[in-house]
Protein backbone atom coordinates (compact mmCIF):
# COMPACT_ATOMS: atom_id res chain seq x y z
CA UNK A 1 0.00 0.00 0.00
CA UNK A 2 2.95 2.72 0.99
CA UNK A 3 4.83 1.43 -2.14
CA UNK A 4 1.85 2.12 -3.98
CA UNK A 5 1.79 6.10 -2.85
CA UNK A 6 5.16 6.48 -3.14
CA UNK A 7 4.68 5.41 -6.77
CA UNK A 8 1.83 7.93 -7.36
CA UNK A 9 3.89 10.43 -5.92
CA UNK A 10 6.93 10.20 -7.93
CA UNK A 11 4.77 9.96 -10.88
CA UNK A 12 2.99 12.94 -10.35
CA UNK A 13 6.48 14.56 -9.23
CA UNK A 14 7.87 13.66 -13.31
CA UNK A 15 4.49 15.18 -14.51
CA UNK A 16 5.05 18.23 -13.11
CA UNK A 17 8.55 18.70 -14.44
CA UNK A 18 7.58 17.10 -17.22
CA UNK A 19 4.92 20.35 -17.99
CA UNK A 20 7.80 22.83 -16.44
CA UNK A 21 10.55 21.33 -18.93
CA UNK A 22 8.35 21.53 -21.83
CA UNK A 23 7.28 25.44 -20.40
CA UNK A 24 10.50 26.55 -20.02
CA UNK A 25 11.91 25.13 -23.67
CA UNK A 26 8.41 26.48 -24.96
CA UNK A 27 9.12 30.04 -23.51
CA UNK A 28 13.34 30.41 -24.84
CA UNK A 29 12.24 28.93 -28.50
CA UNK A 30 9.02 32.14 -28.32
CA UNK A 31 10.99 34.61 -26.60
CA UNK A 32 13.24 35.75 -29.51
CA UNK A 33 10.38 36.14 -31.10
CA UNK A 34 8.42 38.54 -29.27
CA UNK A 35 11.51 40.60 -28.70
CA UNK A 36 11.78 40.89 -32.54
CA UNK A 37 8.11 42.37 -32.79
CA UNK A 38 8.34 44.56 -29.76
CA UNK A 39 11.78 45.57 -31.47
CA UNK A 40 9.85 47.13 -34.42
CA UNK A 41 7.62 48.63 -32.64
CA UNK A 42 10.45 50.29 -30.80
CA UNK A 43 13.03 53.25 -31.06
CA UNK A 44 16.71 51.47 -31.85
CA UNK A 45 17.61 53.03 -28.54
CA UNK A 46 14.87 51.38 -26.83
CA UNK A 47 15.66 48.08 -28.72
CA UNK A 48 19.12 47.82 -26.99
CA UNK A 49 18.16 49.15 -23.52
CA UNK A 50 15.58 46.11 -23.52
CA UNK A 51 12.59 47.32 -23.32
CA UNK A 52 10.00 44.62 -23.22
CA UNK A 53 6.83 46.53 -24.24
CA UNK A 54 5.16 47.64 -27.54
CA UNK A 55 5.99 51.22 -28.40
CA UNK A 56 4.14 52.99 -31.46
CA UNK A 57 7.58 53.25 -33.65
CA UNK A 58 6.43 50.26 -35.85
CA UNK A 59 5.68 52.40 -39.26
CA UNK A 60 8.34 54.94 -38.98
CA UNK A 61 10.73 51.98 -38.51
CA UNK A 62 8.82 50.16 -41.85
CA UNK A 63 9.34 53.50 -43.64
CA UNK A 64 12.82 54.03 -42.35
CA UNK A 65 13.63 50.33 -43.90
CA UNK A 66 11.55 51.25 -46.94
CA UNK A 67 13.65 54.43 -47.80
CA UNK A 68 17.15 54.33 -46.34
CA UNK A 69 17.53 50.48 -46.82
CA UNK A 70 17.62 48.44 -49.95
CA UNK A 71 14.70 46.31 -48.33
CA UNK A 72 12.82 46.09 -51.22
CA UNK A 73 14.92 45.94 -54.27
CA UNK A 74 16.41 42.52 -51.93
CA UNK A 75 13.02 41.58 -51.26
CA UNK A 76 12.29 41.37 -54.34
CA UNK A 77 15.09 39.60 -55.52
CA UNK A 78 14.74 36.80 -53.48
CA UNK A 79 11.63 36.44 -54.15
CA UNK A 80 12.91 36.08 -58.33
CA UNK A 81 15.67 33.90 -56.82
CA UNK A 82 13.27 31.54 -55.01
CA UNK A 83 10.88 31.11 -57.45
CA UNK A 84 13.03 30.25 -60.56
CA UNK A 85 15.40 27.73 -58.43
CA UNK A 86 12.16 26.17 -56.80
CA UNK A 87 10.77 25.76 -60.34
CA UNK A 88 13.45 24.62 -62.16
CA UNK A 89 15.15 22.39 -59.35
CA UNK A 90 11.99 20.56 -58.92
CA UNK A 91 11.23 19.85 -62.16
CA UNK A 92 14.87 18.89 -63.05
CA UNK A 93 14.90 16.64 -60.08
CA UNK A 94 11.82 14.83 -60.53
CA UNK A 95 12.59 13.94 -64.01
CA UNK A 96 15.92 12.58 -63.39
CA UNK A 97 14.74 10.37 -60.85
CA UNK A 98 11.77 9.13 -62.58
CA UNK A 99 14.19 8.32 -65.68
CA UNK A 100 16.71 6.48 -63.21
CA UNK A 101 14.38 5.09 -61.51
CA UNK A 102 12.09 3.81 -64.33
CA UNK A 103 14.23 3.67 -67.26
CA UNK A 104 16.79 1.53 -65.11
CA UNK A 105 20.11 0.84 -67.33
CA UNK A 106 23.55 -0.03 -65.60
CA UNK A 107 25.12 3.50 -67.04
CA UNK A 108 22.47 5.25 -65.39
CA UNK A 109 23.11 3.78 -61.89
CA UNK A 110 26.55 4.48 -62.23
CA UNK A 111 26.21 7.92 -62.44
CA UNK A 112 22.87 7.90 -60.11
CA UNK A 113 25.58 6.85 -57.56
CA UNK A 114 27.62 9.30 -58.70
CA UNK A 115 25.53 12.10 -57.77
CA UNK A 116 25.13 10.64 -54.12
CA UNK A 117 28.26 10.44 -53.70
CA UNK A 118 28.44 13.80 -54.67
CA UNK A 119 26.08 14.97 -51.63
CA UNK A 120 29.37 14.59 -49.55
CA UNK A 121 31.09 17.77 -51.23
CA UNK A 122 31.40 20.25 -49.34
CA UNK A 123 29.81 23.70 -51.28
CA UNK A 124 33.19 25.48 -50.45
CA UNK A 125 34.83 23.31 -52.71
CA UNK A 126 33.05 24.29 -55.46
CA UNK A 127 33.31 28.03 -54.39
CA UNK A 128 36.18 29.03 -56.33
CA UNK A 129 35.57 27.36 -59.56
CA UNK A 130 31.90 28.18 -59.77
CA UNK A 131 33.01 32.30 -58.87
CA UNK A 132 35.60 32.23 -61.67
CA UNK A 133 33.14 30.39 -64.04
CA UNK A 134 30.44 32.79 -63.08
CA UNK A 135 32.99 35.74 -64.16
CA UNK A 136 33.64 34.07 -67.17
CA UNK A 137 30.41 33.96 -68.96
CA UNK A 138 29.46 37.70 -67.32
CA UNK A 139 27.15 36.96 -64.84
CA UNK A 140 28.47 38.64 -61.67
CA UNK A 141 26.04 40.25 -60.08
CA UNK A 142 23.06 38.60 -62.19
CA UNK A 143 20.36 37.00 -60.45
CA UNK A 144 20.98 34.05 -62.49
CA UNK A 145 24.59 33.50 -61.12
CA UNK A 146 22.33 32.27 -58.16
CA UNK A 147 19.56 30.44 -59.50
CA UNK A 148 21.45 28.16 -62.09
CA UNK A 149 23.60 26.47 -59.84
CA UNK A 150 21.08 26.09 -57.67
CA UNK A 151 19.31 23.99 -60.44
CA UNK A 152 20.87 21.10 -59.60
CA UNK A 153 20.11 19.42 -56.14
CA UNK A 154 21.38 15.67 -55.22
CA UNK A 155 19.42 15.90 -52.49
CA UNK A 156 16.34 16.66 -54.40
CA UNK A 157 16.91 13.78 -56.57
CA UNK A 158 18.00 11.30 -54.46
CA UNK A 159 14.14 12.29 -52.55
CA UNK A 160 12.36 12.07 -55.61
CA UNK A 161 13.69 8.54 -55.95
CA UNK A 162 12.88 7.36 -53.21
CA UNK A 163 9.18 8.29 -53.67
CA UNK A 164 9.26 6.61 -56.96
CA UNK A 165 10.52 3.50 -55.75
CA UNK A 166 6.93 1.85 -55.15
CA UNK A 167 4.97 3.61 -57.73
CA UNK A 168 2.70 1.13 -59.67
CA UNK A 169 4.40 0.59 -62.71
CA UNK A 170 0.74 -0.93 -64.41
CA UNK A 171 -0.82 2.76 -64.16
CA UNK A 172 2.31 3.23 -66.45
CA UNK A 173 2.36 0.30 -68.82
CA UNK A 174 -1.40 0.58 -69.25
CA UNK A 175 -1.08 4.43 -70.58
CA UNK A 176 1.68 3.39 -73.02
CA UNK A 177 -0.81 0.98 -74.32
CA UNK A 178 -2.89 3.51 -74.75
CA UNK A 179 -0.66 5.32 -76.94
CA UNK A 180 0.30 8.00 -74.19
CA UNK A 181 3.79 9.50 -74.91
CA UNK A 182 6.53 9.61 -71.98
CA UNK A 183 6.52 12.87 -71.48
CA UNK A 184 2.85 13.17 -71.37
CA UNK A 185 3.04 10.55 -68.50
CA UNK A 186 5.02 11.28 -67.06
CA UNK A 187 3.05 14.88 -66.84
CA UNK A 188 -0.25 13.52 -66.30
CA UNK A 189 0.04 10.29 -64.47
CA UNK A 190 3.08 10.61 -62.25
CA UNK A 191 3.92 13.84 -60.94
CA UNK A 192 -0.31 14.50 -59.83
CA UNK A 193 0.12 11.06 -57.84
CA UNK A 194 2.97 12.18 -56.14
CA UNK A 195 2.13 15.35 -54.74
CA UNK A 196 2.85 14.91 -51.26
CA UNK A 197 6.15 14.36 -52.14
CA UNK A 198 6.35 17.74 -54.54
CA UNK A 199 5.03 19.58 -51.39
CA UNK A 200 8.18 18.34 -49.89
CA UNK A 201 10.63 18.93 -52.47
CA UNK A 202 9.34 22.72 -52.77
CA UNK A 203 9.32 23.37 -49.24
CA UNK A 204 13.05 22.21 -48.98
CA UNK A 205 13.78 23.72 -52.08
CA UNK A 206 12.46 27.35 -51.23
CA UNK A 207 13.99 26.86 -47.26
CA UNK A 208 17.20 26.27 -49.43
CA UNK A 209 17.18 29.19 -51.84
CA UNK A 210 15.84 31.45 -49.08
CA UNK A 211 18.35 30.92 -46.68
CA UNK A 212 21.19 30.79 -49.03
CA UNK A 213 23.90 33.44 -47.78
CA UNK A 214 27.44 32.69 -49.12
CA UNK A 215 26.89 32.43 -52.71
CA UNK A 216 24.66 35.09 -53.06
CA UNK A 217 27.74 37.20 -51.15
CA UNK A 218 30.32 36.39 -53.25
CA UNK A 219 28.49 36.40 -56.93
CA UNK A 220 25.76 39.05 -56.09
CA UNK A 221 27.63 42.58 -54.74
CA UNK A 222 25.84 45.50 -55.68
CA UNK A 223 22.70 47.15 -54.54
CA UNK A 224 20.67 45.93 -57.33
CA UNK A 225 21.39 42.24 -57.19
CA UNK A 226 21.57 42.08 -53.12
CA UNK A 227 19.54 39.28 -51.60
CA UNK A 228 17.69 39.89 -47.89
CA UNK A 229 20.19 37.90 -46.33
CA UNK A 230 23.25 39.97 -47.53
CA UNK A 231 21.25 43.13 -46.97
CA UNK A 232 20.52 42.25 -43.33
CA UNK A 233 24.27 41.29 -42.85
CA UNK A 234 25.36 43.89 -44.16
CA UNK A 235 22.87 46.84 -42.32
CA UNK A 236 24.01 45.11 -38.89
CA UNK A 237 27.85 45.63 -39.20
CA UNK A 238 28.82 46.98 -36.41
CA UNK A 239 31.46 48.93 -38.16
CA UNK A 240 28.23 50.59 -39.87
CA UNK A 241 27.80 53.41 -37.69
CA UNK A 242 24.30 54.56 -38.20
CA UNK A 243 23.03 51.01 -37.60
CA UNK A 244 19.06 51.15 -36.30
CA UNK A 245 18.10 48.12 -34.17
CA UNK A 246 14.05 48.59 -34.75
CA UNK A 247 15.00 48.54 -38.57
CA UNK A 248 16.79 45.90 -38.07
CA UNK A 249 14.02 44.11 -36.64
CA UNK A 250 11.72 44.95 -39.25
CA UNK A 251 14.06 43.26 -42.35
CA UNK A 252 14.23 40.19 -39.78
CA UNK A 253 10.49 39.79 -39.99
CA UNK A 254 10.39 40.75 -43.68
CA UNK A 255 12.76 37.82 -44.15
CA UNK A 256 10.70 35.37 -41.38
CA UNK A 257 7.41 35.93 -42.49
CA UNK A 258 7.37 33.88 -45.99
CA UNK A 259 9.28 30.80 -44.12
CA UNK A 260 6.56 31.26 -41.28
CA UNK A 261 3.77 30.87 -43.66
CA UNK A 262 5.05 28.22 -45.88
CA UNK A 263 6.08 25.99 -43.05
CA UNK A 264 2.98 26.15 -41.07
CA UNK A 265 1.04 25.77 -43.94
CA UNK A 266 2.65 22.69 -45.68
CA UNK A 267 4.49 21.66 -42.57
CA UNK A 268 2.83 17.86 -42.48
CA UNK A 269 3.92 17.28 -45.90
CA UNK A 270 7.43 18.25 -44.96
CA UNK A 271 8.16 16.22 -42.39
CA UNK A 272 6.51 12.84 -43.85
CA UNK A 273 8.19 13.56 -46.89
CA UNK A 274 11.55 13.44 -45.00
CA UNK A 275 11.52 10.52 -42.62
CA UNK A 276 9.76 9.03 -45.82
CA UNK A 277 13.20 9.42 -47.55
CA UNK A 278 15.40 9.03 -44.51
CA UNK A 279 13.34 5.55 -44.16
CA UNK A 280 14.27 4.21 -47.85
CA UNK B 1 8.46 -4.11 -82.99
CA UNK B 2 9.96 -5.16 -79.54
CA UNK B 3 13.87 -3.76 -80.09
CA UNK B 4 12.49 -0.69 -81.41
CA UNK B 5 10.30 -0.12 -77.73
CA UNK B 6 13.63 -1.06 -76.28
CA UNK B 7 15.87 1.28 -78.12
CA UNK B 8 13.20 4.30 -77.61
CA UNK B 9 12.89 2.62 -73.86
CA UNK B 10 16.87 4.07 -74.05
CA UNK B 11 16.36 7.33 -75.31
CA UNK B 12 13.88 8.24 -72.95
CA UNK B 13 15.40 7.19 -69.87
CA UNK B 14 18.60 9.38 -70.95
CA UNK B 15 15.99 12.07 -72.33
CA UNK B 16 14.80 12.69 -68.64
CA UNK B 17 18.31 12.58 -66.87
CA UNK B 18 19.64 14.40 -69.41
CA UNK B 19 18.83 18.21 -67.96
CA UNK B 20 20.26 16.99 -64.40
CA UNK B 21 23.29 15.72 -66.22
CA UNK B 22 24.38 18.99 -67.88
CA UNK B 23 23.67 21.25 -64.92
CA UNK B 24 25.37 18.21 -62.27
CA UNK B 25 28.95 18.33 -65.19
CA UNK B 26 28.67 22.34 -65.38
CA UNK B 27 28.15 22.90 -61.80
CA UNK B 28 30.06 19.89 -59.92
CA UNK B 29 32.35 17.99 -62.22
CA UNK B 30 33.59 21.08 -63.89
CA UNK B 31 34.10 22.93 -60.76
CA UNK B 32 35.81 20.06 -58.72
CA UNK B 33 38.02 19.47 -61.48
CA UNK B 34 38.87 22.64 -61.92
CA UNK B 35 39.48 22.95 -57.97
CA UNK B 36 41.63 19.83 -58.09
CA UNK B 37 43.95 21.82 -60.77
CA UNK B 38 43.73 25.20 -58.61
CA UNK B 39 45.40 22.61 -55.66
CA UNK B 40 49.08 22.65 -57.32
CA UNK B 41 49.11 26.35 -58.27
CA UNK B 42 49.05 29.59 -56.12
CA UNK B 43 47.58 32.64 -57.50
CA UNK B 44 48.31 36.21 -56.51
CA UNK B 45 45.47 38.58 -58.22
CA UNK B 46 45.40 37.08 -61.98
CA UNK B 47 48.84 35.14 -62.32
CA UNK B 48 49.14 31.61 -60.95
CA UNK B 49 51.97 29.05 -60.54
CA UNK B 50 52.18 25.46 -60.64
CA UNK B 51 53.66 24.78 -57.25
CA UNK B 52 53.29 21.41 -56.43
CA UNK B 53 52.63 19.90 -53.23
CA UNK B 54 53.50 23.68 -51.04
CA UNK B 55 49.95 24.42 -50.28
CA UNK B 56 49.68 21.03 -48.48
CA UNK B 57 52.80 21.63 -46.92
CA UNK B 58 51.74 24.93 -46.19
CA UNK B 59 48.31 23.70 -44.63
CA UNK B 60 50.30 21.44 -42.32
CA UNK B 61 52.19 24.20 -40.56
CA UNK B 62 48.73 27.05 -40.46
CA UNK B 63 47.82 28.23 -37.55
CA UNK B 64 44.61 29.46 -38.42
CA UNK B 65 43.47 26.18 -40.46
CA UNK B 66 44.34 24.30 -37.33
CA UNK B 67 42.44 26.81 -35.12
CA UNK B 68 39.21 26.84 -37.33
CA UNK B 69 39.68 23.01 -37.56
CA UNK B 70 39.63 22.37 -34.12
CA UNK B 71 36.65 25.29 -33.50
CA UNK B 72 34.75 23.16 -36.66
CA UNK B 73 35.00 20.00 -34.41
CA UNK B 74 34.54 21.67 -31.37
CA UNK B 75 30.92 22.26 -32.68
CA UNK B 76 30.29 19.39 -33.78
CA UNK B 77 31.40 17.45 -30.69
CA UNK B 78 29.64 19.47 -28.10
CA UNK B 79 26.38 20.53 -30.10
CA UNK B 80 25.38 17.93 -32.06
CA UNK B 81 25.51 15.51 -29.36
CA UNK B 82 23.10 17.65 -26.80
CA UNK B 83 20.91 18.89 -29.49
CA UNK B 84 20.00 15.47 -30.93
CA UNK B 85 19.18 14.25 -27.35
CA UNK B 86 17.32 16.80 -26.38
CA UNK B 87 15.42 17.15 -29.88
CA UNK B 88 15.14 13.11 -28.96
CA UNK B 89 13.68 13.42 -24.91
CA UNK B 90 11.14 16.60 -26.50
CA UNK B 91 9.77 14.31 -28.99
CA UNK B 92 8.73 11.45 -26.73
CA UNK B 93 7.45 14.10 -24.30
CA UNK B 94 5.36 15.51 -27.05
CA UNK B 95 4.50 12.11 -27.76
CA UNK B 96 2.80 11.37 -24.45
CA UNK B 97 -0.83 10.57 -24.89
CA UNK B 98 -2.31 12.71 -21.97
CA UNK B 99 -0.41 15.80 -22.36
CA UNK B 100 -2.28 19.04 -22.13
CA UNK B 101 -1.79 22.10 -24.29
CA UNK B 102 0.34 19.51 -26.81
CA UNK B 103 -0.27 21.48 -29.78
CA UNK B 104 0.88 24.43 -28.07
CA UNK B 105 4.09 23.33 -26.82
CA UNK B 106 4.66 21.63 -30.66
CA UNK B 107 4.20 24.39 -31.85
CA UNK B 108 6.88 26.63 -29.88
CA UNK B 109 9.47 24.23 -30.17
CA UNK B 110 9.16 24.25 -33.68
CA UNK B 111 9.24 27.88 -34.40
CA UNK B 112 12.68 28.61 -34.03
CA UNK B 113 13.46 26.41 -37.62
CA UNK B 114 11.19 28.95 -39.55
CA UNK B 115 13.79 31.68 -39.02
CA UNK B 116 16.22 32.50 -41.97
CA UNK B 117 19.75 31.38 -40.47
CA UNK B 118 21.44 34.81 -40.83
CA UNK B 119 18.15 36.52 -39.29
CA UNK B 120 18.62 34.46 -36.35
CA UNK B 121 22.05 34.85 -36.12
CA UNK B 122 21.74 38.63 -35.88
CA UNK B 123 18.49 38.20 -33.17
CA UNK B 124 21.18 36.34 -31.50
CA UNK B 125 24.23 39.00 -31.78
CA UNK B 126 22.08 41.63 -30.40
CA UNK B 127 20.80 39.49 -27.01
CA UNK B 128 24.24 38.86 -26.30
CA UNK B 129 26.00 41.96 -27.14
CA UNK B 130 27.64 43.68 -24.35
CA UNK B 131 24.86 46.07 -23.31
CA UNK B 132 22.07 43.40 -24.57
CA UNK B 133 19.60 41.75 -23.16
CA UNK B 134 21.00 38.56 -21.87
CA UNK B 135 23.41 40.97 -19.63
CA UNK B 136 20.26 43.40 -18.43
CA UNK B 137 18.60 40.12 -17.17
CA UNK B 138 21.47 38.50 -15.95
CA UNK B 139 22.91 41.16 -13.88
CA UNK B 140 19.58 43.40 -13.39
CA UNK B 141 16.75 41.09 -13.86
CA UNK B 142 17.41 37.77 -11.44
CA UNK B 143 20.80 39.07 -9.87
CA UNK B 144 22.74 36.37 -10.62
CA UNK B 145 26.16 38.15 -12.16
CA UNK B 146 27.48 41.44 -10.62
CA UNK B 147 28.94 42.12 -13.89
CA UNK B 148 28.04 41.92 -17.53
CA UNK B 149 29.74 39.17 -19.39
CA UNK B 150 31.44 40.27 -22.56
CA UNK B 151 29.92 37.52 -24.68
CA UNK B 152 31.29 38.55 -27.82
CA UNK B 153 34.61 39.46 -26.84
CA UNK B 154 35.57 36.78 -25.02
CA UNK B 155 36.86 33.73 -26.88
CA UNK B 156 35.38 31.26 -24.62
CA UNK B 157 32.31 32.99 -24.42
CA UNK B 158 31.67 33.72 -28.09
CA UNK B 159 31.83 29.99 -28.46
CA UNK B 160 29.23 28.82 -26.37
CA UNK B 161 26.91 31.92 -27.72
CA UNK B 162 27.09 30.38 -30.81
CA UNK B 163 26.70 26.76 -29.30
CA UNK B 164 23.52 28.50 -27.69
CA UNK B 165 22.38 30.00 -31.27
CA UNK B 166 22.86 26.65 -32.76
CA UNK B 167 20.76 24.68 -29.95
CA UNK B 168 18.22 27.56 -30.41
CA UNK B 169 18.11 26.96 -33.78
CA UNK B 170 17.92 23.25 -34.71
CA UNK B 171 16.59 21.38 -31.75
CA UNK B 172 13.33 22.24 -32.90
CA UNK B 173 13.84 21.16 -36.56
CA UNK B 174 15.59 17.77 -35.34
CA UNK B 175 12.48 16.83 -32.65
CA UNK B 176 9.87 17.42 -35.55
CA UNK B 177 11.81 14.15 -37.08
CA UNK B 178 11.79 12.38 -34.27
CA UNK B 179 7.88 13.53 -33.20
CA UNK B 180 7.20 12.11 -36.73
CA UNK B 181 9.06 8.70 -36.34
CA UNK B 182 7.56 8.16 -32.97
CA UNK B 183 3.73 8.75 -34.32
CA UNK B 184 4.31 5.85 -36.71
CA UNK B 185 5.18 3.39 -33.54
CA UNK B 186 2.60 1.06 -32.64
CA UNK B 187 1.32 1.47 -29.15
CA UNK B 188 0.42 -1.91 -28.85
CA UNK B 189 4.41 -2.59 -28.94
CA UNK B 190 4.36 -0.59 -25.58
CA UNK B 191 1.50 -1.76 -24.16
CA UNK B 192 3.08 -4.88 -24.16
CA UNK B 193 6.28 -4.26 -22.72
CA UNK B 194 4.26 -2.87 -19.79
CA UNK B 195 2.57 -6.09 -19.20
CA UNK B 196 5.70 -7.54 -19.11
CA UNK B 197 7.44 -5.12 -16.55
CA UNK B 198 9.16 -2.76 -18.84
CA UNK B 199 9.49 0.77 -16.78
CA UNK B 200 9.62 4.28 -19.04
CA UNK B 201 13.60 4.03 -19.58
CA UNK B 202 13.60 0.15 -20.53
CA UNK B 203 10.92 1.35 -23.15
CA UNK B 204 12.81 4.10 -24.40
CA UNK B 205 16.06 1.81 -24.46
CA UNK B 206 14.68 -1.10 -25.83
CA UNK B 207 11.43 -0.03 -27.90
CA UNK B 208 11.81 3.55 -28.94
CA UNK B 209 15.69 3.85 -29.34
CA UNK B 210 15.77 0.79 -31.81
CA UNK B 211 13.02 1.82 -34.02
CA UNK B 212 14.15 5.61 -34.24
CA UNK B 213 17.72 3.97 -35.59
CA UNK B 214 17.11 5.18 -39.10
CA UNK B 215 16.21 8.67 -38.40
CA UNK B 216 18.81 9.13 -36.17
CA UNK B 217 21.27 7.95 -38.20
CA UNK B 218 19.77 10.20 -41.40
CA UNK B 219 19.70 13.59 -38.81
CA UNK B 220 23.33 12.61 -37.36
CA UNK B 221 24.67 12.91 -40.55
CA UNK B 222 22.68 16.12 -41.85
CA UNK B 223 24.06 17.89 -38.86
CA UNK B 224 27.63 16.84 -38.99
CA UNK B 225 28.13 17.75 -42.70
CA UNK B 226 26.28 20.72 -41.77
CA UNK B 227 27.95 21.58 -38.72
CA UNK B 228 31.60 20.98 -40.53
CA UNK B 229 30.33 23.54 -43.49
CA UNK B 230 29.02 26.32 -40.18
CA UNK B 231 29.16 29.51 -42.42
CA UNK B 232 26.59 32.07 -41.48
CA UNK B 233 26.57 31.96 -37.94
CA UNK B 234 29.74 32.38 -36.72
CA UNK B 235 29.68 34.88 -39.97
CA UNK B 236 26.41 36.84 -38.65
CA UNK B 237 27.41 36.43 -34.36
CA UNK B 238 31.05 36.75 -34.03
CA UNK B 239 32.56 37.57 -37.39
CA UNK B 240 34.88 34.78 -36.72
CA UNK B 241 36.22 36.59 -33.63
CA UNK B 242 37.36 37.35 -31.28
CA UNK B 243 40.89 36.91 -32.83
CA UNK B 244 39.84 33.88 -34.69
CA UNK B 245 38.26 31.77 -31.88
CA UNK B 246 35.37 30.85 -33.32
CA UNK B 247 36.22 31.12 -36.83
CA UNK B 248 35.60 27.56 -38.70
CA UNK B 249 36.90 26.09 -42.01
CA UNK B 250 34.25 27.24 -44.07
CA UNK B 251 34.74 30.76 -42.77
CA UNK B 252 38.09 30.19 -43.63
CA UNK B 253 38.17 29.54 -46.66
CA UNK B 254 35.65 31.91 -48.01
CA UNK B 255 37.82 35.01 -46.21
CA UNK B 256 40.93 33.33 -48.26
CA UNK B 257 39.36 33.26 -51.70
CA UNK B 258 37.37 36.74 -51.11
CA UNK B 259 38.62 38.66 -48.24
CA UNK B 260 42.42 38.29 -47.76
CA UNK B 261 44.42 38.75 -50.21
CA UNK B 262 43.16 36.30 -52.53
CA UNK B 263 44.79 33.53 -53.02
CA UNK B 264 42.61 30.87 -54.88
CA UNK B 265 44.58 28.14 -54.98
CA UNK B 266 45.46 27.92 -51.49
CA UNK B 267 41.62 28.26 -50.63
CA UNK B 268 41.08 25.16 -52.95
CA UNK B 269 43.66 23.03 -51.08
CA UNK B 270 42.15 23.95 -47.68
CA UNK B 271 38.61 23.13 -49.17
CA UNK B 272 40.02 19.50 -50.46
CA UNK B 273 40.74 18.66 -46.85
CA UNK B 274 37.43 19.83 -45.39
CA UNK B 275 36.01 17.42 -48.33
CA UNK B 276 37.67 14.95 -47.06
CA UNK B 277 37.06 15.13 -43.56
CA UNK B 278 33.06 15.10 -44.24
CA UNK B 279 33.80 11.59 -46.49
CA UNK B 280 35.83 9.92 -43.49
CA UNK B 281 33.21 10.96 -41.02
CA UNK B 282 30.18 10.12 -43.18
CA UNK B 283 31.56 6.68 -43.66
CA UNK B 284 32.11 6.71 -39.91
CA UNK B 285 28.80 7.07 -39.11
CA UNK B 286 27.34 4.66 -41.74
CA UNK B 287 29.53 1.93 -40.05
CA UNK B 288 28.78 2.75 -36.62
CA UNK B 289 24.54 2.77 -37.74
CA UNK B 290 25.00 -0.20 -39.77
CA UNK B 291 27.11 -2.31 -36.57
CA UNK B 292 24.08 -1.65 -34.50
CA UNK B 293 21.57 -3.30 -36.57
Amino acid sequence: MTNNKHEIFIKKIMNILKYIFLSITSLISIFPFYWMIVGATNTSNDVISGKMTFGNELLTNMSNAINNTNLMNAATNSFKIAFFSVVFSVIVSSMAAYGFQMYKSKGKKVIYNLFLLSMMIPFSVLLIPQYRMIVNIGLLNNLWAVILPSIISMFLIFFFYQSLSDFPIDTIESARLDGASELLIFFRIVIPQLKSSFATAIIYSFMTSWNNFMWPLVVLQTDESQTLPVLLSSISDITNYSIDYGVIMVVIITSTIPLFIIFTTMQKYFVAGMTGSAKG
Amino acid sequence: MIKKMKENHHIYGWGFTLPSIIFFATFFLYPIIQSLILVFTSSQGSVSNFVGLANFTRVLKDPIFWNSLKNSFLYLIVQVPIMLFMAAILAVLLNSKNLKFKNFFRLSIFLPSVTSLVSYSILFKMMFSENGIINDFLVNGIGFLDLPISWLQDPFWAKIVIIIALLWRWTGYNMLFYLSALQNINEEIYEAARIDGANVIQQFRYITLPLLKPIILFTAIQSTISTIQLFDEPLNITNGGPANSTMTVSMYIYKLGFEYLPNFGYAATVSYIVMLIIVVLSIIQFRVGEDKK
